[in-house]
């Protein structure tokens, strides 16, 4: 590939290339601060689907060692986030190491907050705004949880906000650095925060994880435990390697479930929400 | 034609933990994991490797546990699920 570009984002290495230079330049603005790999664990790439297509209306499709064959191209404009999207199938297809959850995680006085939920409920921007407060961020799109030892590895990538959350996220955060906003995408308007120093500093040291959060968005503030057994289902859909893990994820999933609360809360705004969790975890 | 004797799949190719009022079971020989709810974790229980037949097992689970729904033809059926899941064998 013409343009490339290697970053390592906690225990995970990524080869991208491009057969543009400006999502590349993007990327290396925007991951600055990150190590490179030894020797990356996943390629991306980024190519026209026909020749013509790199210079005429030019369309970038998604490619690398895991692809999924009915992906639409997105126009040139929206190549940082073909990028960050092909990182994220690379994840979600090829992890065999650690057990997914499609979740946001933050870390405070050295234990975990996972927030799992359906699109839409609010995990990037809650943990957006809790980093703003002080908490670690670990990532706002997979928890990587360790079969081995039942620790909780940060995966700190860009957090990607969508829509209403950009401007939430931009007033609580106003030194925070971004990423060009990106009008127009499949998933509507989308804009890339970049993680704060200290989650880059700290992103290679893993923790237990001590709080599982089902948030929703839209109803009013209520808070209940959630069963083990409910919390269980929950996670294996919410987990794209829980089968291919084989036991390793039963068991993972099986320790995590039986040894780490859970709550769901609704939250009719997002300062309720930061409220219910800063009270949810001062009561742990 | 005689009542089949019903066996808990052999216990090394099962991982069961207990969640709460349902069990989750990881079955080796299938790679698949099934959340089980009453009465099939005491089914499961009662049953053991050594097995039973279908009317002793109704007899053991009316008089151990308190499964009130649980009929001849529910029975039946709970057994059939199971053993399609591979999780009970039946000879």
């Amino acid at each position: 590939m013409r343009h490339v570009f290697s970053v390592r984002i906690g225990p995970v290495g990524f080869r991208v290339g491009s057969a543009w230079r400006a999502p590349i330049a993007q990327l290396e603005t925007l991951y600055a601060d990150y190590p490179k790999p030894d020797v990356p664990d996943f390629s991306v790439r980024l190519f026209p689907a026909r020749p013509w297509r790199r210079v005429i209306r030019p369309s970038v499709t998604i490619g690398g060692d895991f692809m999924l064959p009915d992906a639409a191209p997105l126009p040139l404009e929206q190549g940082l986030l073909a990028a960050e999207m092909g990182m994220n199938l690379q994840m979600a297809l090829g992890q065999r190491r650690y057990l997914l959850l499609h979740a946001s995680v933050v870390e405070r006085d050295g234990r975990a907050l996972l927030m799992t939920g359906v699109s839409g409920a609010g995990k990037s921007t809650l943990a957006a705004l809790l980093a703003a407060r002080g908490w670690r961020l670990m990532g706002d799109e997979f928890a990587l949880l360790d079969p081995a030892t039942g620790l909780v590895h940060a995966f700190p990538r860009l957090v990607s906000l969508k829509n209403a959350a950009i401007e939430v996220v931009t007033r609580a955060l106003p030194e925070a650095r971004f990423g060009p906003l990106l009008a127009g995408t499949p998933k509507g308007d989308v804009r890339h925060l970049v993680p704060d120093a200290a989650a880059v500093a700290a992103m290679d040291v893993p923790v237990p994880p001590a709080l599982l959060l089902f948030p929703g968005y839209g109803f009013a503030a209520e808070e209940r435990a959630v069963p083990p057994s409910e919390v269980f289902v929950r996670l294996t859909q919410a987990s794209t390697n829980f089968v291919a893990l084989g036991e390793r994820g039963f068991d993972a999933l099986a320790r995590l479930v039986k040894t780490v609360p859970a709550r769901a809360i609704d939250y009719p705004d997002t300062d309720s929400a930061v409220a219910q969790v800063e009270k949810l975890w001062a009561a742990l | 034609m005689p009542d089949p004797l019903y066996r808990m799949a052999r216990a090394e190719a099962l991982r069961i933990v207990h969640l709460d009022s349902f069990i989750a079971v990881f079955h080796r020989d299938s790679g698949l994991t099934h959340l089980l709810a009453a009465p099939a974790p005491e089914i499961m229980a009662t049953l053991g490797e050594a097995g039973l037949s279908r009317a002793a097992l109704a007899a053991r689970l009316a008089a151990e546990f308190e499964l009130a729904d649980l009929d001849d033809a529910a029975l039946a059926e709970r057994l059939d699920e199971l053993v399609a899941c591979g999780l009970v064998a039946a000879a």
